[in-house]
């Protein structure tokens, strides 16, 4: 760690660098959440449960198969089939009913996860990397070293980001999610059945936290708690950057993030409470989010 | 009117929290372009949306090409063939003209986006342009050029002259007598009596929820009493629905 640069300079990125790859899972963590949130207005507290889904048997598949890929993937697609289950299976026979929707999902929430506690019980696991992840990389004028993996998730996170934001600007199906979250009624009167398109959504969502959470497992590690630690952050980073937006989910993680480790860094004693900080001055200052639109 | 109705409306009640809408609406739409006139808050929006789904009825009848419609969602009343052209024309702010019209165009059928482009020159200039960035005149074309997309039956407009300004206005009356030469019926809710009249054949007057007279268009035109006493109509008095 010594560089010419001096250990404060150093410290600093590697501060930042963390707090970017914190900011990369929030934001592949978020992104689901927001989606779903901005066209339904469920609040899915399982979302964090669907994402220690996903990293479960992402890190089951790798255990088996040695195919990091297949993990992500798997993880992925879980996840997805287990969000669009809680839709089609729970959360469609009440919509329109928020509250009772968010107290269901709770309940899914706690249920997952004591079912996840009682398969893979309380240890913590890391998913093994493929050689090319593993290990790390001197940064090129940045000097300083950073884990490849870190690295690959920031990538990962940049490139979900825009295939993302191509499918909800650039599609039909995105066009058809846009119009649902501007007036579901109207979407409705214009003959698309909201529920099939409900289900679809959810199964993106889980699909990204899916992956997020097999990301999650090989960046960092996973273990029961790892639900709630992404769910909050996901419902501060979609609170601070404004629901149902691809943009603002990426600008809310990115505080969030930042802040995060920042404040973990320099002011260790009173870490936790920036995340609030700006969550309290974004909702006093601009209640819809930094990058949400007012409801009409 | 004709026995075969294509939208046959019987008893029809609209509860709407603790209080009752609709009372016992019956209505019948055939051929014949069909207005429905009343004053404010006199039930004609709530109507609109029972038709198409977006109120549940709590009793009464509504039968589309014979079948009784009434229990099914609003989307599958759209594929059955109703068209909503609802008031305010909400259009979606983040949905551009041409995605607009791509989300609901269909291969085959009578109406495709370049005859909507045809019919509406100026939605082909504003084709990149997001919903929230239209006039109220183009905003009108887009929510009937969409709904015609779908290639209705029966078109249901609900007051869609509000708030345009008067060469708009006759532009969407003689669309409205063009799309009923092309065997699309048309169900009109207007506060404007003289659009409504240019229109339409058949008018139906609301008051508190219930049809309470049924008539030619040229019938009311020519009788003044009734125009008073049920729609009050004195200069200024048209305005917001209900």
């Amino acid at each position: 760690m010594i560089t010419g640069m001096g250990g404060h300079m150093t410290l600093f990125l590697i501060v930042t660098l963390n707090g970017l790859t914190l900011a990369a899972l929030y934001f592949l963590a978020a992104s689901g959440f927001s989606l779903i949130f901005g066209l339904m207005r469920t609040v899915n507290m399982a979302h964090g449960a669907l994402l220690l889904l996903g990293g479960y048997v992402g890190y089951s598949v790798v255990d088996t198969t040695g195919s990091w890929a297949l993990g992500v993937l798997s993880g992925g697609l879980a996840a997805a089939f287990a969000g669009a289950i809680v839709q089609a299976g729970v959360l469609g026979w009440m919509q329109g009913d928020e509250l009772r929707q968010t107290l269901a999902s709770i309940a899914i929430s706690i249920i997952m996860a004591d079912l996840m506690l009682w398969y893979w019980g309380g240890l913590t696991y890391q998913v093994e990397l493929p050689e090319a992840l593993s290990g790390g990389q001197r940064l090129p004028v940045l000097g300083v070293g950073y884990a490849n993996i870190r690295l690959a998730l920031m990538v990962f996170a940049l490139v979900t980001g825009l295939a993302l934001w191509f499918l909800i600007q650039r599609t039909r199906l995105g066009a058809v999610i846009r119009a649902g979250v501007d007036d579901q009624d109207m979407l409705r009167a214009l003959g698309f059945p909201i529920n099939r398109i409900f289900i679809l959504v959810f199964a993106l969502g889980g699909l990204l936290a899916g992956m997020a959470g097999v990301i999650a497992a090989s960046a960092l590690s996973i273990a029961p708690g790892t639900d709630l630690q992404f769910l909050l952050s996901s419902l501060v980073v979609v609170i601070v950057g404004g629901m149902g937006s691809v943009g603002g989910a990426a600008l809310g993680a990115l505080l969030v993030g930042l802040a995060e480790q920042y404040g973990l860094a320099y002011a260790p004693t009173y870490g936790a409470v920036f995340t609030f900080a700006i969550m309290v001055v974004v909702l006093a200052v601009r209640p819809q989010g930094l990058l949400g639109r007012a409801e009409k | 009117m004709a026995t075969d109705a294509l939208l046959r409306i019987d008893g029809l009640d609209l509860h709407y929290g603790s209080s009752h809408v609709l009372h016992g609406v019956n209505l019948q739409i055939g051929d014949r372009p069909l207005g429905i006139l009343g004053r404010n808050g006199m039930g004609k929006t709530s109507l609109c949306r029972t038709i198409m789904g977006l109120h549940p009825n709590s009793a009464g009848r509504i039968l589309f090409e014979g079948s009784d419609i009434s229990g099914l969602p609003p989307e599958r009343r759209a594929q059955a063939g109703l068209g909503y052209v609802p008031q305010g024309r909400r259009i979606f702010r983040s949905l551009s003209v041409e995605e607009h019209l791509r989300i609901v165009a269909r291969k085959g059928g009578n109406w495709s986006i370049d005859r909507v482009y045809e019919t509406f020159p100026r939605l082909k200039e504003r084709r990149r342009n997001l919903g929230d960035r239209l006039s109220g005149g183009e905003q009108q074309m887009l929510a009937i050029g969409r709904a015609l997309l779908l290639n209705p039956r029966l078109l249901v407009l609900d007051e869609p002259t509000e708030g345009l300004a008067p060469a708009i206005v006759s532009d969407v009356v003689d669309l409205i007598g063009k799309i009923t030469t092309e065997g699309i019926a048309v169900l009109l809710i207007e506060q404007n009596l003289h659009a409504a009249l240019a229109a339409v054949d058949d008018v139906a007057i609301m008051v508190g929820g219930e049809v309470v007279e049924t008539m030619t268009a040229d019938a009311l035109d020519n009788d003044q009493a009734m125009q008073k006493r049920h729609l009050g109509l004195e200069p200024g008095q048209a305005g917001k629905g209900e």
